[in-house]
């Protein structure tokens, strides 16, 4: 009885908080037609805001495991003075508030702030633009590799890298061979999380895009755009889009689970 | 090879010293076993020896040449830990075959050559089928095993032995003893092993050295030790095992 009543709060639960919506997005957008849906995607505004939100998640996804990888390595092997501030510091995007630090961002590297004051007379503008967006979707991702490679790399130890070690391998060689075997699966997890936090999100985007129609509209912030202009349909079709786009890391994650091997348990 | 411990001291962070001046010479051929209680400084000794932590003062010869400063990798010691340490992520043939695998150029055997060598240390450690296995599957003493075949595969100058017995219930443990023991004959490699087990250290070494408080107390062969304990330490510690 009591198992009963738990699990169907627990689903009661999702389907009001999580399927209803989403499942409303989709029936919203082809409320009017697969053909008005395929129109209002393919609206030259909404490809642009697509393209870049891909884009971005692109370069954003490569610094995030390089320094992922590197941070995540250096708390886990080196005793060092701040190591603990560091792992500290690393977390601070996932308490504050996005539009929090898209104004940080703006303070420091706008044109009245110190660094893009100082790199204005040689014509780098960091704000208002792709690197402005590039940056502020670094800062709110930064933690989501860390937190997945550092539990792995801290529980398999040091022991198989000091036995690779006395085996005459080198630091590549170590890193290549023994470490990151061990790791890749929680890499490819974080990745997959900063990737879809990525390409969602909006509130420190919105703050440093300096939404310029076309050209630095990601597509949270078109989508915020076309419901504002009481484009309802507009608004839920690219709404799909992006709901798509997440709903696929999710399904990249589901499938890499699947293949996720458990050494010694299976054959 | 023969390997010198001149006078080596190490402490860590400033504390007390974990080794004081110890002095040590392992022969060609000997299998020496490092006896103590937990903190008399055996394990660092033998982490100083494989490279893995510097000395702050003394030096190490192997056959006279000075070794003190050589990185871990160049110093071609096999190394059996107290984990294991086994690559989780590759089967049993990949494991013993790693050293072969990242010797640099011309030094690397080709890949037959290297198979070869691996089969042959399967069945030195009488595993001739299990190369295909990953380390999870394997026993512990199966595991235990493996790990001396990788440590052998490079034909160690040295092979060190940090507590391996130590994860392995009591009747695997006596009759691994024995194993290993022949191992090291078969190979004729110059042996030391770490252990707080005196019946272990009696059984299988040649000498002991016997460790207390950073400073070996007395070494000698076990009959040596236990009939003429140069101090109360060693006769109460070997006594009481």
């Amino acid at each position: 009885m009591r198992r009963t009543v738990l699990i169907a709060l627990a689903i009661l639960f999702a389907a009001i908080v999580i399927v209803l919506p989403v499942a409303a997005i989709f029936t919203r957008a082809f409320a009017e037609g697969l053909s008005v849906w395929a129109a209002a995607v393919t609206e030259p505004e909404t490809v642009a805001a697509i393209r870049l939100t891909i884009l971005t998640a692109l370069i954003v996804l490569p610094v995030n495991i390089v320094f992922g990888l590197c941070a995540a390595w250096a708390i886990a092997r080196y005793r060092f003075p701040g190591r603990r501030a560091l792992l500290v510091l690393i977390e601070v995007p996932f308490a504050i508030s996005p539009i929090v630090a898209g104004l940080c961002f703006l303070l420091i590297y706008g044109a009245y702030g110190p660094v893009g004051a100082a790199l204005q007379p040689y014509g780098i503008q960091l704000m208002f633009n792709l690197i402005g967006i590039v940056l502020v979707s670094l800062f709110v991702t930064c933690p989501f590799v860390v937190r997945e490679v550092l539990p792995v790399l801290s529980v398999t130890g040091e022991d198989e890298e000091r036995a690779a070690l006395t085996l005459g391998a080198n630091g590549w060689q170590i890193f290549r061979f023994v470490t990151f075997p061990n790791i890749t699966w929680a890499l490819v997890y974080g990745a997959i999380l900063a990737t879809a936090r990525a390409i969602g999100e909006f509130g420190a985007v919105s703050v440093v895009s300096g939404a310029i129609r076309g050209q630095t509209m990601t597509l949270p912030l078109q989508i915020e755009l076309l419901y504002n202009d009481y484009n309802t349909t507009g608004a839920f079709a690219a709404a799909t889009v992006l709901a798509l786009l997440a709903l696929l890391t999710l399904v990249l994650r589901g499938i890499i689970s699947y293949f996720h091997p458990a050494r010694g348990a299976t054959a | 090879m023969t390997l010198e411990i001149d006078r080596i001291t190490k402490s860590f962070d400033g504390d007390a010293a974990v080794l004081n001046e110890v002095s040590l010479t392992v022969k060609d051929g000997e299998f020496l076993a490092l006896l103590g209680p937990s903190g008399s400084g055996k394990t660092t000794l033998l982490n100083l020896i494989a490279g893995l932590t510097k000395p702050d003062g003394g030096t190490l010869r192997l056959d006279g040449d000075d070794i003190t400063t050589r990185p871990a990798g160049a110093r071609r010691f096999g190394m059996v830990f107290q984990s294991y340490a086994l690559f989780r992520h590759m089967t049993v043939a990949d494991n013993i075959g790693f050293g072969l695998r990242v010797l640099k150029g011309k030094d690397r055997p080709t890949k037959p050559a290297r198979r070869a060598r691996v089969a042959e240390l399967l069945d030195l450690i009488e595993m001739p089928d299990l190369g295909d296995r990953y380390p999870a599957q394997l026993s512990g003493g199966q595991q235990q095993r493996v790990a001396m075949a990788r440590a052998l595969a490079i034909s160690p100058r040295l092979l060190l032995l940090d507590e391996p017995f130590s994860a392995l219930d009591a009747q695997v443990r006596r009759n691994l003893r024995g194993s290993v023991r022949d191992l090291q004959q078969k190979v004729g490699v110059t042996a030391i092993l770490v252990t707080h087990d005196q019946a272990e250290a009696f059984e299988i070494a040649d000498r002991v050295a016997v460790m207390n408080g950073g400073i070996i107390e007395q070494v000698g062969t076990p009959a040596d030790l236990a009939e003429r304990p140069s101090s109360d330490f060693v006769r109460d510690f070997i006594g009481a095992a």
